[in-house]
């Protein structure tokens, strides 16, 4: 009661919640309640900005539009974010896949350890994760300076960029192929070897077409994660504009001239890039999944 | 004896399982171990004692301090936003319950970056409600407000996603029980709902925890970096490390990297508890 006296807000949401309640499971007590705090609170902290993000947005002129997004130093950028955001989801793809097979179906010491560790880039915030890696790859770090003298520069190159995706996006993919290798019939690799088929054939005809779904969602969260991607690149990147400067670094760099057209451009092509590239993925995924009946 | 061979013939040889595992720790190695053990490794790369200066000194003490007092303010509204969001997904079906679904999802798929930019469209001088703000001398981005915020905005879903899992997987049998036998909301809620809930609530919480601590680029956007004053810990990290006072970035990195070793520890706690 108290609680209403404070914020007249929900109440008054509690009564359009009645109009909108059209079915409503069981008989609990709490709804008003609970769409009005969540409702203030999306529409505060998340409706309202994602709005002004918009409104800026439509008062852009097509013409400005272009001018900020075709410049050499923003379509490298757009390049790089995307490309290297694609190869690091792919590696993911390939070595998640090899992790999530290792710790579901073989047994070695550590492995809870190791299935912990998985969660870790999840976990470490990105600014931590972001030196730590440069201090690794760079030239005399323990991996870098030993790929240094294979003549592989990976710190302050388009390849650190990828270093520090594939490093972000790694649970994604291990966490979602993860259950569906677990939930996999074991009759099905049996009948394959039962028919004749080795191992090899058998992952690949019978096991992956069941994983693909599972796959295919575990990349286009890896992409979308690595393509927003900030803290831990922006150390190991080095930031030569139009070599190694990822898109939203260029968001950063447009805030600081105060230049708020040409940040508002950017965010507005980034976020819309996200959310198709989601859309699509998942209408994907959803195909695959529908047209491999369980 | 048939079963045997068939068994065998569902695995891979031993020298493939062997090859596989090796492969996969030496991939996980690589790209997740080397960088953990690098932070401490750095950290205490000149023995203790400057490690211990480093975590002492003033700036790092500042930014502590504002760590937490940001934690300690979107923690628990997150916490509460959580329940009530999860509560209201899991339990009722109304006009638009997918929609909030994606809402509640959406800051996790933003970059960072762009919801620091956000904050500065409706903050800002020349934001939405700009104007408004400076004529009542309100100063809310490169201020604390600001980055307290952000954080909210990039935290918002944890708490609320990971109760909303365990609610939906239980059912509301006991609410429904409570209830009829003429339980208050309340008592529902504080006898029933929060007990049956309880340890995915605290590996929300503390998840949300550990991100509200670590968040950078969001924070990095609309905090102005002011030393001392609107510094976090992870921007702290940034500071010190492009000052190249590497012992000093990695100490205070290290104490981030404890925490989120922390949280996924009692993950796995956690996960035990609930079997």
């Amino acid at each position: 009661m108290a609680c209403r006296a404070l914020c007249p807000f929900p109440v008054d949401l509690s009564g359009l919640a009645a109009v909108l309640r059209l079915r409503r499971r069981g008989v609990l007590p709490g709804f008003g309640l609970s769409f009005g705090i969540t409702l203030s609170y999306v529409g505060l902290l998340v409706l309202l900005p994602v709005g002004a993000l918009v409104w800026r947005g439509s008062t852009l002129s097509a013409r400005q539009l272009v001018d900020v997004l075709s410049g050499p130093r923003a379509r490298a950028a757009f390049e790089l974010s995307f490309g290297a955001s694609a190869v690091a989801a792919l590696l993911n793809v390939v070595f998640g896949l090899l992790v999530a097979w290792v710790l579901t179906r073989y047994r070695f010491f550590g492995r809870r350890f190791v299935d912990a560790l998985v969660d870790l880039p999840f976990a470490l915030p990105t600014a931590v994760a972001g030196i730590a890696l440069t201090a690794v790859y760079s030239e005399r770090g323990p991996v870098g300076s030993w790929l240094s003298e294979l003549g592989i520069h990976s710190a302050y190159s388009s390849l650190g960029v990828a270093i520090a995706l594939v490093f972000v996006g790694l649970p994604f993919v291990v966490r979602t192929v993860e259950p569906v290798i677990r939930e996999l019939d074991p009759r099905l690799e049996e009948a394959a070897a039962v028919l004749g088929a080795g191992r090899v054939r058998t992952f690949a005809l019978v096991i992956l077409p069941k994983l693909a779904p599972a796959l295919v969602t575990g990349f286009s969260l890896a992409f979308a994660r690595a393509l927003g991607e900030y803290g831990s690149v922006i150390f190991i990147s080095g930031n030569i504009p139009g070599k190694t400067e990822i898109v939203p670094l260029l968001i950063v760099g447009k805030l600081e001239q105060f230049d708020y057209p040409g940040a508002v451009a950017i965010a507005v092509v980034m976020l819309s890039a996200s959310f198709v590239i989601l859309l699509a993925l998942n209408a994907l995924s959803a195909r695959l999944s529908h047209g491999t009946p369980r | 004896m048939s079963t045997r061979t068939l068994s065998d013939a569902v695995r891979e040889p031993r020298w493939a399982r062997v090859l596989l595992t090796f492969t996969a720790l030496g991939f996980l190695g690589l790209f997740v171990g080397a960088p953990l053990v690098t932070i401490f490794a750095a950290a205490l790369s000149r023995g203790a004692g400057p490690y211990l200066a480093a975590i002492g000194s003033a700036d790092t003490w500042a930014a502590i301090k504002l760590t937490l007092l940001v934690a300690a303010i979107t923690v628990p509204v997150n916490t509460v936003f959580g329940v009530a969001a999860a509560w209201l997904l899991a339990r009722y079906d109304f006009v638009g319950r997918r929609l909030l679904l994606t809402l509640i999802d959406l800051p996790f798929s933003v970059s960072p970056v762009v919801a620091g930019l956000l904050f500065v469209l409706v903050c800002g001088a020349h934001g939405l409600f700009g104007p408004w703000l400076s004529a009542h001398h309100v100063q809310l981005l490169f201020a604390i407000p600001g980055v307290v915020l952000a954080t909210a905005f990039v935290t918002f879903s944890l708490v609320a996603r990971e109760v909303l899992t365990v609610m939906l997987a239980q059912g509301s049998r006991e609410e429904e029980a409570a209830f009829t036998l003429g339980a208050s909301g309340f008592q529902m809620l504080w006898h029933v709902t929060l007990p049956k809930i309880r340890w995915a609530l605290v590996y929300g919480v503390l998840l949300c925890n550990a991100r509200a601590m670590g968040e950078f680029g969001a924070v990095s956007v609309v905090s102005g970096h002011i030393r001392g004053r609107t510094e976090t810990l992870p921007l702290h990290v940034e500071i010190l490390y492009n000052e190249y006072n590497f012992v000093g970035a990695f100490a205070a990195a290290s104490l981030l990297a404890f925490l989120a070793l922390v949280t996924l520890a009692a993950r796995r706690v956690l996960e035990g508890t609930d079997e």
